[in-house]
């Protein structure tokens, strides 16, 4: 259920480009696509340049897939600058998202990680409880997609709103997933790492997992923490992430 | 014309129906002993290209030979293996024990090793010693002369070439920090072209041997001047990171780029490319 199948790409219209503080909600038509799993990603072609970048879904409107982009380098503001009626080639969904089967789950994000959390809640049903950290009011204000959330802004945590009793679902910075994953171990994390192809094909993804480098795009990129407890080396804010994406 | 994948640009077990858009898929290259390669981050995109670093991560040769090429016969697509290692004899060793394939490709110019190899030459001499499959030469343009070393490993015995692997570069983040943790990386991608294309024409120039002409291949445009400039095949690499589509795609456009030309077989492409019109001599 959860395989990248055969991977072609398609080219997808722009239905709508919307600011939600000081990211964008990129929708797209869907087209062909399936919205994949919660957690699981798509390459989307930056317009002007060489490589795509790697987004998780965020909402799957009937019609529509909408990805939240945050504009912190050449790709990400080029697809932010999309208009309705643009098109751009769209690979997808690859990648393992994350396992649905938990009785008590708690959704983390901060930040950017907020993408992936409004189609995972629609997902589980039942509205799950929410908490999301931001390092400002202003990006907080993407809190809004994700109604009843408990939210807190720098320099309060959002490890602090976490009861380690419940099945802990996150995404955000690789600080905040590692302190996640210390309290947590089993939580379902989805990781990072710069991506150019999202299939398998450059090696360039590789993290360290179960203590070995492998491929994020391929095992992952929603992990248990313990399997990447031990990660050599922190990722440079880079060129893109299933989170960020530059 | 074949299209074939760069080495090391494709995982025809991780993304077998990518690999059977191809005529013929390359692995990443084997070692003698296992890699587990770079440290990350291994990749960055740069203005007209991307850097990598991977390091000739591979299962090593036993492990490779033993489980990943049986899996590989699966897809009964032809096969060429990628070979390095950094003595004469790693290559030679790997090319005694390989069979049943269509051709071994010899990784002379990996940008992301520091141990000095032997010299192509000695490498291609002892595989020629060692196996009877075709070789091909995977040679690097960062040489003063390629077509010197074009000549020199087709004296020792190569069937063809593969040209060009990537160039050393590095990219600087914003706080002029290298983004590879590696430092410095392998350049590929469009900017590797023009370096690429003038690297094919000398090569076939200097030796008449059958060339795979790579780098910045994104369109049969692009596949069209490599075969203008004397390869037989090309490969392709960064392009299928974007595009896994790209072999059907570059396919079609070929067609059509012959068409815009006007011209309809390579032989009539590559005698436009060495026109006098277009090889000027420089005035001494």
């Amino acid at each position: 259920m959860q395989s990248s199948g055969s991977p072609s790409r398609s080219r997808h219209r722009v239905t709508g480009s919307e600011p939600i503080g000081p990211y964008t909600l990129l929708r797209l038509e869907r087209g062909g696509l399936e919205p994949g799993v919660p957690g699981q990603f798509f390459m989307l072609e930056a317009p002007g340049r060489l490589l795509p970048r790697p987004f998780s879904l965020c909402l799957a409107p009937p019609g529509e897939l909408a990805f939240l982009v945050d504009p912190i380098g050449p790709g990400t503001q080029a697809l932010c600058e999309l208009r309705p009626g643009d098109e751009i080639a769209v690979l997808g969904p690859l990648g393992h998202g994350y396992r649905l089967d938990v009785e008590r789950p708690l959704l983390v994000g901060g930040g950017i990680g907020i993408a992936p959390l409004p189609y995972l809640a629609e997902h589980l049903g039942g509205s799950p409880p929410v908490a999301l950290g931001f390092r400002s009011e202003e990006h907080a204000q993407a809190a809004a997609l994700l109604p009843g959330a408990e939210v807190v802004v720098d320099p309060v945590l959002v490890t602090e709103l976490i009861d380690p009793g419940l099945d802990v679902l996150a995404c955000g910075p690789e600080p905040m997933l590692r302190a996640v994953a210390a309290m947590c171990p089993e939580a379902q994390l989805a990781w990072e790492a710069p991506m150019a192809c999202g299939y398998g094909a450059c090696y360039g993804c590789v993290v360290e997992i179960d203590g070995q480098l492998k491929r994020l795009c391929l095992e992952g990129p929603v992990l248990e923490g313990h399997r990447l407890i031990g990660h050599v080396r922190c990722q440079t804010p880079g060129m893109s992430g299933t989170a960020v994406s530059a | 014309m074949r299209i074939l994948n760069a080495s090391g640009c494709l995982d025809a077990l991780a993304a077998p129906e990518v690999a059977r858009r191809l005529d013929a898929f390359v692995t990443k290259t084997v070692t003698p002993l296992p890699r587990e390669g770079s440290a990350p981050p291994r990749i960055a995109e740069t203005a007209h290209g991307m850097l990598n670093a991977i390091g000739l991560a591979n299962p090593g040769r036993d492990r490779f030979l033993a489980e990943h090429l049986p899996r590989l016969r699966e897809l009964e697509l032809p096969l060429w293996v990628s070979a390095g290692g950094f003595c004469a004899d790693d290559y030679a060793e790997t090319c005694s024990r390989l069979s049943g394939i269509e051709a071994i490709e010899l990784n002379l110019s990996c940008p992301n090793v520091d141990e000095a190899a032997d010299s192509a030459a000695e490498i291609v001499a002892a595989c020629r010693r060692a196996t009877e499959l075709p070789l091909y030469a995977k040679l690097s343009a960062a040489h003063p002369d390629v077509a010197e070393v074009g000549r020199a490993v087709a004296a020792a015995g190569a069937d063809g070439l593969s040209l060009i692997n990537t160039l050393r570069g590095v990219a600087l983040d914003r706080q002029l920090r290298p983004v590879l943790a590696r430092g410095s990386g392998g350049l590929s991608g469009p900017s590797l072209k023009p370096i690429a294309l003038h690297a094919v024409t000398v090569c076939r120039e200097a030796t008449g041997l059958p060339i795979v002409g790579m780098g910045g291949i994104e369109s049969g445009r692009d596949a069209l001047e490599f075969v203008a400039c004397g390869a037989r095949d090309v490969a392709l690499g960064t392009v299928l990171f974007a595009d896994p589509g790209a072999p059907e795609r570059v396919r079609a456009e070929l067609a059509v780029a012959y068409a815009e030309v006007g011209v309809a077989t390579p032989e009539d492409a590559r005698a436009l490319a060495k026109s006098p019109e277009t090889v000027r001599k420089v005035p001494a």
